[in-house]
């Protein structure tokens, strides 16, 4: 895990040591990128198509409460067990009471960022049993004792050669063999396993229809069905969002949701789950964790509507210069940036300032959520509640007052450039952050003010 | 005939007034009568999106009173022009600042848009690349995003091809940021300069002599680093290459 007490700019700064790594992490995420554009620019109605998710979405928001409830019985109706947890700590405890009940000691988990974000992995393990991951991405970071840094490829900071190291360590694959292949095939091997041997499974949830209680879980691996179906228990976690009214609106979900991830059409598998074989036991776990807080508020309301493709991470140039784990949150990227200040103000504060505000994240959203928008009004609410430093504060405080009196402001202008031109040492030190790697704008001898009133005067 | 008020911003006034100089005589060319308000500063930016927009009460009332009374205000920066159009409050007086918000504008937005202009008088024998500064490219619309499905256009680009000479060269990553982003310049210093680097072996390795844009912050960031590498490629803003005319 991370350190916690670094910040974003400080943990991006050791990543920026190696060079050559940033520009790799850089251009393969760039490349998934160019892949969505390809993707997108094969369908003619896509800005219409983010439009009706934004707009369906917006209805989910307003009538949730309406929807968890339709949800709830048509699921109870097909013998689901549902559960209801307000916190993340409740939603461990809740999982675990499941698993224990069963008298099980281990489990094979599919992808669901929401146990990521709940700590599920770390509390289970506390209590002795042990978790599985099954998507190899996720098995890979796993292994490696490292939190997911992206959260649709969990594993996109490792190299094959790293990878095939770590399997050597942990699967015994021949020294120096990085053929993805192969490592593919002896992931497979070692995850059979835990699949034939694993009673419960749990995955995570993408969609969950009111109309007709079942839940959807998009993988690419098909992780998720081989452990549902092998297993006597399925545990289905997902937060209060994740509803879409009716079956139909899938068809504009799915047709948005892999191709903004990764590029591909659809994912291999689109699996729905309704209710449980015969012997089989389901439950769905439905946690809030801050996000009935979140619904209150008009500015962040939206971040809600996330489908959780990472898009926004891979348009990034922030977060593709500086690796998931330099955002010290489950969720990383813009629209990690923008949800984890909602669960740890104090925590997270340096996140909304891990960004330039270009916007593009908004541009690729599915849903249309205006995350740069929002990283701008987190950055206000954290100043207000007092989640700044005391120099920033100064700071800010002096430039405001200089910048009100244009008496003031020509003044100080005058001496910043007389000392740039005269002590330019003054300020190209190793104290000035722009100066490191960057020369000082050279500063001219008269401003545009000077300049047009002479000329002005000249004219008359 | 149209008021124009000239919006300088406070870092070009004090560093780069020849873009204000060019941006004025371009327009002054055009036949337009234009005005500097002499007790303009800064628009609040800075303090702004640093989250700090509570105080920009003093710079929102000084700029109401420097540019109320004009038909146009013309700013030579996509980035500052965003901040009047979004954010300029000003208690004493909510309707003129209403109303500035909706009469200011970016100055190649302002050719295209209001003046509509079709040609230039300009020449400039060199290539250049166009750097799309995000708030003029995603704020303002000064030209298609590369993320949506919607056909091209370029306010900027239509505007650089009007100059005889020019050659625009093509870019790998036609939109992406330059990693300026304001005080993240300095409080992310790692991947701002990383970011700039990036975008700089962008257009040099497309053979740019000059590296353009409409927002001379940007430009400082890049010519920052291009000063370090020693590099022969040069930043001019926008209204530089538009006004270059034979003096």
């Amino acid at each position: 895990m991370n350190p916690q007490n670094n910040t974003h700019s400080e943990l991006a700064e050791k990543f920026n040591r190696d060079v050559e790594r940033v520009n790799w992490h850089d251009k393969t995420l760039w490349f998934v990128r160019e892949k969505r554009d390809k993707a997108a620019h094969q369908i003619a109605e896509w800005e219409q198509l983010r439009e009706a998710a934004s707009q369906i979405k917006n209805n989910v928001l307003s009538n949730l409460h309406d929807y968890l409830i339709e949800f709830e019985k048509n699921a109870v109706r097909h013998g689901v067990h549902i559960h209801w947890a307000s916190t993340a700590q409740k939603h461990n405890e809740i999982v675990h009471s499941i698993i224990k009940k069963h008298g099980a000691n281990h489990i094979v988990k599919s992808k669901s960022m929401l146990t990521e974000e709940c700590g599920l992995n770390e509390y289970l393990h506390q209590q002795g049993v042990n978790v599985v991951d099954t998507d190899l991405g996720e098995r890979i970071v796993q292994l490696a004792n490292e939190p997911p840094s992206h959260i649709v490829l969990p594993c996109i900071h490792w190299k094959k050669e790293e990878i095939g190291e770590l399997f050597h360590q942990h699967l015994g694959t021949p020294k120096g063999n990085a053929d993805p292949q192969f490592l593919t095939a002896a992931a497979r091997v070692h995850l059979r396993e835990h699949f034939l041997t694993s009673r419960v499974a749990l995955t995570g949830v993408n969609f969950a229809v009111a109309e007709t209680g079942e839940i959807i879980v998009c993988t690419n691996e098909g992780n998720a069905d081989l452990g549902v179906q092998l297993a006597d228990v399925h545990i289905a976690c997902m937060g209060i969002e994740k509803i879409i009214p009716k079956r139909k609106h899938l068809s504009v979900f799915l047709r948005l949701l892999a191709r903004s991830a990764t590029g591909q059409p659809i994912t291999t598998y689109s699996s729905h789950f309704q209710k449980p074989r015969e012997g089989q036991e389901m439950h769905i776990v439905l946690v809030d964790n801050g996000r009935s807080e979140r619904l209150a508020s008009d500015d962040f309301r939206n971040a809600l509507k996330c489908i959780r493709c990472g898009a926004c991470f891979n348009t990034c140039p922030v977060y593709r210069r500086s690796g998931g784990h330099s955002y010290h949150t489950a969720v990383a990227g813009p629209i990690g940036s923008i949800l984890a200040p909602g669960f740890d103000m104090a925590k997270n504060a340096d996140l909304p300032f891990a960004s330039t505000l270009c916007g593009s994240c908004t541009n690729v959203c599915p849903v249309k959520i205006d995350i740069h928008d929002q990283l701008y009004k987190w950055r206000q609410v954290l100043v207000q509640n007092g989640h700044t430093t005391a120099s920033k504060k100064t700071g800010m405080n002096v430039m405001s007052q200089m910048l009100s009196h244009p008496t003031v402001y020509r003044f100080s202008g005058a001496v910043g450039r007389w000392v740039m031109r005269t002590l330019p040492l003054m300020i190209n030190n190793k104290f000035n952050p722009w100066y490191k790697q960057r020369e000082m704008p050279k500063a001219s001898t008269q401003s545009f003010r000077s300049w047009y009133l002479n000329q002005r005067k000249h004219e008359q | 005939m149209m008021n124009v008020g000239l919006f300088i911003p406070c870092y070009i006034d004090q560093l780069y007034p020849q873009v204000g100089i060019a941006t004025l005589q371009l327009l002054e060319r055009l036949g337009l009568s234009v005005t500097y308000p002499t007790n303009q500063t800064c628009c609040g930016q800075p303090m702004a999106n640093s989250g700090f927009e509570h105080l920009t009460q003093g710079t929102s009332y000084n700029f109401v009173t420097n540019f109320s009374e004009f038909d146009y205000i013309v700013c030579p920066s996509g980035s500052c022009t965003l901040h009047i159009k979004d954010h300029l409050h000003d208690e004493g007086h909510p309707d003129k600042a209403i109303s500035i918000r909706k009469k200011t504008f970016e100055l190649t937005e302002f050719l295209t848009d209001v003046i509509g202009i079709k040609k230039l008088a300009a020449h400039f024998p060199h290539k250049v690349g166009l750097h799309q500064s995000c708030h003029g490219l995603r704020g303002l619309g000064l030209a298609q995003m590369s993320e949506l499905m919607a056909p091209p256009f370029s306010k900027p680009e239509s505007l650089l091809n009007m100059v005889t000479g020019l050659e625009l060269i093509e870019l790998e990553r036609k939109d992406e940021c330059c990693g300026f982003g304001g005080t993240f310049c300095v409080f992310e210093e790692a991947v701002s300069v990383k970011m700039g680097q990036d975008r700089i072996a962008d257009h040099s390795n497309h053979g740019a002599e000059y590296i353009t844009g409409v927002d001379m912050s940007c430009l400082m960031h890049l010519e920052g680093i291009l000063r370090r590498q020693k590099s022969k490629v040069k930043v001019i803003h926008i209204a530089e290459i538009l006004n270059s005319v034979n003096k």
